[in-house]
C-alpha cells in the first residue's frame, strides 16, 4: 500500500511538472484532465486485479511442492524412508529460493544471449514494483520473479522421485544445486527468457510453444529422473522384494493438492487475470479429469480392478500433459490430450518400465518425462489462434498456430524444443552425477539403505506411534 | 488351566468376541499379526509392480480359561470364526501352569 502511495505521488509530481511546462502553451481542458485521471485509475485497477491473481497463483504453485509433492511421494515410499523424501522437497523450497534471489532469476530472465540470461538482475537488482512490459505489463516485476521461483522449486523436486530410498542427502543437495545452474536456468531462459532460443513470444529463433512448462519443467525433470535411476542403479532387493507404498492415503491427499495447485501453475501462466487464465484453468481441469478416467479404465481392463493409485497417477499424467498446451487449446482438445496422456503414461509405467527394468522408484520419468514430451508435441497439433493468437505477421494480422489451424510447421518446432530439452537434461544430469559421485558419492551404504534413510540420514523416524 | 490361542480372520473378530461373551468369557488379549498357512497369499498391484503378499494379516486372540470351560470356548470360537473357506485360521490349546492377578496377588484359577 505504502509503495503504491509513493508511486502515485511520484506520478502526480511528474504530471504536475509536465502540466506546469505545458501551461505556458496549451491548457488541457477539464475534460481531457478527467480522461487522463480515469485512464490512470483504470490501469491501476487492472494491475491490482492481475497482481492479486498472480500472488495467489504463486502461493498455489509453492503448495504443489509442499505439501503436495511431499505427500504424493512420501506416501509412495516405504515407511522407513517417508521423512527423507519429504525432506528433499522441503529443503529444495529453501535452497532454490536463496539461489533464485542471488543469481538464479537473473540467469533465467535477465537479457542475455540465446541460451542464458545475464547478470543484470543478480541479487534482485532492478526487480521491484515496476512491471517489465516484455513479460507482463500489469504485474510488478517482483511478482513475476516470485511466481517463476515457484516453478524453479518444483522442477528439481520432481526428480527426487527417481532416486528415492537410496541417495545420500548431501549428494542430493550438491546434485540439485548444480542441476539448477546447468539444466534449469538455461532451459528456462531459452523457452521463457527475453531473446531465448526457443521463445515463441519474444523473438526466439525456433518459436516453441510452452505455456506453463512442459519442456522447462516436465521434460527436464522427467528425463533427468531417468538418467538418475539408470546411473544410481536399483534399490537393494528391487524388483524381487515387495516395495509397496506405505500409505496410498498420503498420496491421495498429495495428488488432490497437486491438482488444485496446478490451477496456479497453468492458469497463472497467463500472467494476468483475464480470459486466457480462465481458458487455461478449464483446459487444465478437463485434461486431469479425462486422464484420471483413462488410467483407471486401462487398469480395470488389464487387471480387473481400478486402483486408487492408478486414478491419482492418471490425474497427474493429465496435468503434466496439458501444461505446455493449457493456454493454447480448446476444452475439447484438452479432453483428447488427457485421454492420450492417461493411456500412454499408464503403459509407460506398467509395461515399458518392466521391459527395460530400470528402477525409477516413484515413476518420475514415466509420468513427467513421458507426459511432458507427449504434451509438448500435442501442443503443436492442438494449439489454435481461436484461443491464443500468439503469432502475428508484421501488420498485426493473426497467423495460424498449430496443426489444427493448418500450421504443420509448429509440430516441427515443438519437436526441436523437445529434443533440446531432452539433450540438455540427459547430458547435464549425467555430467553432474559423475562429478557428485566422484566428490561425495551418490549412494548410501547398503546397511544404511536397509535401515532406511530417515534414521541413517536424518536421525529421525516418521512414525513414533 | 488352559491357554487358548486362536488365529482368525480379522473381520470375524467382532463375532468371536460376542460369542465368547455369551460363553461367559470377558478377559481376552487381541493382537494384529501376519502369517502364512494353506491360504495362498494375495496379489497387490501398485502401478506396474505386482506383489504377492504371502504373509496375510490375521488377528490372534488369547484367552486363559479353566479346564472345564475349555471345550465350550473352543466351540464358541470355531463357530464364530467359521466361513468355510481356506484361511479361517487355527486354534492352539496350551497347558497353563499358573496365573497371577497383579492388583490382588491372587494365584491360580481364582485370578482368571
Amino acid at each position: 500500500m505504502h509503495r503504491y502511495r509513493i508511486f502515485f505521488l511520484a506520478l502526480l509530481l511528474c504530471a504536475g511538472v509536465r502540466l506546469a511546462a505545458a501551461q505556458s502553451e496549451v491548457q488541457p481542458s477539464p475534460a481531457e484532465q478527467k480522461i487522463a485521471r480515469l485512464e490512470a485509475q483504470i490501469a491501476d485497477a487492472k494491475s491490482a486485479g492481475d497482481n492479486s491473481w498472480m500472488l495467489v497463483s504463486s502461493a498455489l504453485v509453492l503448495m504443489m511442492t509442499g505439501p503436495g509433492l511431499a505427500l504424493f511421494y512420501g506416501g509412495l515410499v516405504r515407511k522407513k524412508n517417508v521423512l527423507s523424501v519429504m525432506m528433499q522437497s522441503f529443503m529444495l523450497m529453501a535452497i532454490i529460493s536463496v539461489l533464485w534471489a542471488l543469481v538464479g532469476y537473473s540467469l533465467a530472465f535477465a537479457p542475455g544471449n540465446s541460451f542464458l540470461g545475464g547478470l543484470s538482475h543478480a541479487f534482485l537488482r532492478g526487480v521491484g514494483g515496476t512491471p517489465d512490459a516484455d513479460y507482463s505489463s500489469t504485474i510488478p516485476l517482483q511478482t513475476f520473479m516470485v511466481y517463476q521461483l515457484m516453478f524453479a522449486i518444483i522442477t528439481p523436486a520432481l526428480i527426487t522421485g527417481a532416486f528415492a530410498e537410496r541417495m545420500k542427502f548431501s549428494a542430493m543437495v550438491a546434485f540439485m544445486i548444480l542441476w539448477f545452474f546447468i539444466v534449469y536456468a538455461p532451459m528456462a531462459h531459452m523457452v521463457w527468457g527475453k531473446g531465448g532460443f526457443l521463445n515463441a513470444a519474444l523473438g526466439g529463433r525456433v518459436p516453441t510453444l510452452d505455456f506453463a512448462g512442459g519442456t522447462v519443467v516436465h521434460i527436464t525433470s522427467g528425463v533427468s529422473a531417468l538418467v538418475c535411476a539408470l546411473f544410481l542403479g536399483k534399490r537393494l532387493g528391487y524388483p524381487r522384494e515387495p516395495m509397496p507404498p506405505h500409505s496410498v492415503v498420503l498420496s491421495v491427499i498429495g495428488a488432490c493438492l497437486l491438482w488444485v495447485g496446478w490451477f496456479g501453475f497453468n492458469a497463472g501462466s497467463a500472467l494476468s487475470a483475464g480470459s486466457l487464465a480462465s481458458s487455461a484453468f478449464v483446459a487444465t481441469h478437463l485434461s486431469a479429469a479425462m486422464a484420471t478416467i483413462a488410467w483407471a479404465v486401462m487398469e480395470w481392463i488389464r487387471n480387473g480392478k481400478p486402483s486408487v493409485l492408478g486414478a491419482i497417477s492418471g490425474s497427474v499424467a493429465g496435468l503434466v500433459a496439458i501444461t505446455p498446451a493449457a493456454g493454447f487449446v480448446t476444452p475439447m482438445s484438452a479432453l483428447v490430450i488427457g485421454l492420450i496422456a492417461g493411456s500412454v503414461c499408464y503403459l509407460m509405467v506398467a509395461k515399458v518400465k518392466g521391459i527395460f527394468g530400470y528402477d525409477d522408484s516413484l515413476d518420475a520419468f514415466g509420468v513427467h518425462g513421458a507426459g511432458g514430451t507427449l504434451g509438448a508435441l500435442l501442443t503443436g497439433i492442438f494449439a489454435t489462434s481461436a484461443v491464443n493468437s500468439i503469432f502475428k505477421d508484421s501488420k498485426g494480422a493473426v497467423l495460424p498456430v498449430g496443426l489444427v489451424d493448418g500450421h504443420g510447421g509448429q509440430l516441427l518446432n515443438q519437436a526441436i524444443g523437445v529434443l533440446i530439452a531432452w539433450c540438455i537434461a540427459a547430458v547435464g544430469t549425467y555430467v553432474i552425477l559423475r562429478i557428485v559421485d566422484a566428490v561425495i558419492g551418490l549412494r548410501i551404504p547398503p546397511d544404511d539403505e536397509i535401515m532406511g534413510l530417515d534414521l541413517s540420514q536424518h536421525g529421525e523416524e516418521g512414525y513414533n506411534i | 488351566m488352559k491357554m487358548i490361542s486362536a488365529v482368525i480372520r480379522p473381520h470375524r473378530l467382532q463375532h468371536v468376541k460376542e460369542a465368547l461373551a455369551d460363553a461367559g468369557i470377558v478377559g481376552l488379549t487381541v493382537t494384529d499379526v501376519r502369517g502364512a498357512g494353506r491360504q495362498k497369499g494375495q496379489i497387490e498391484r501398485y502401478r506396474g509392480s505386482e506383489y504377492s503378499m504371502d504373509l496375510i494379516p490375521k488377528v490372534k486372540l488369547e484367552v486363559a480359561v479353566e479346564d472345564d470351560q475349555s471345550e465350550a470356548v473352543l466351540r464358541a470360537i470355531r463357530e464364530a470364526a467359521y466361513t468355510g473357506e481356506i484361511g479361517d485360521g487355527k486354534i492352539f490349546i496350551l497347558p497353563l501352569d499358573d496365573a497371577l492377578r497383579i492388583r490382588t496377588g491372587e494365584r491360580g484359577e481364582g485370578s482368571l
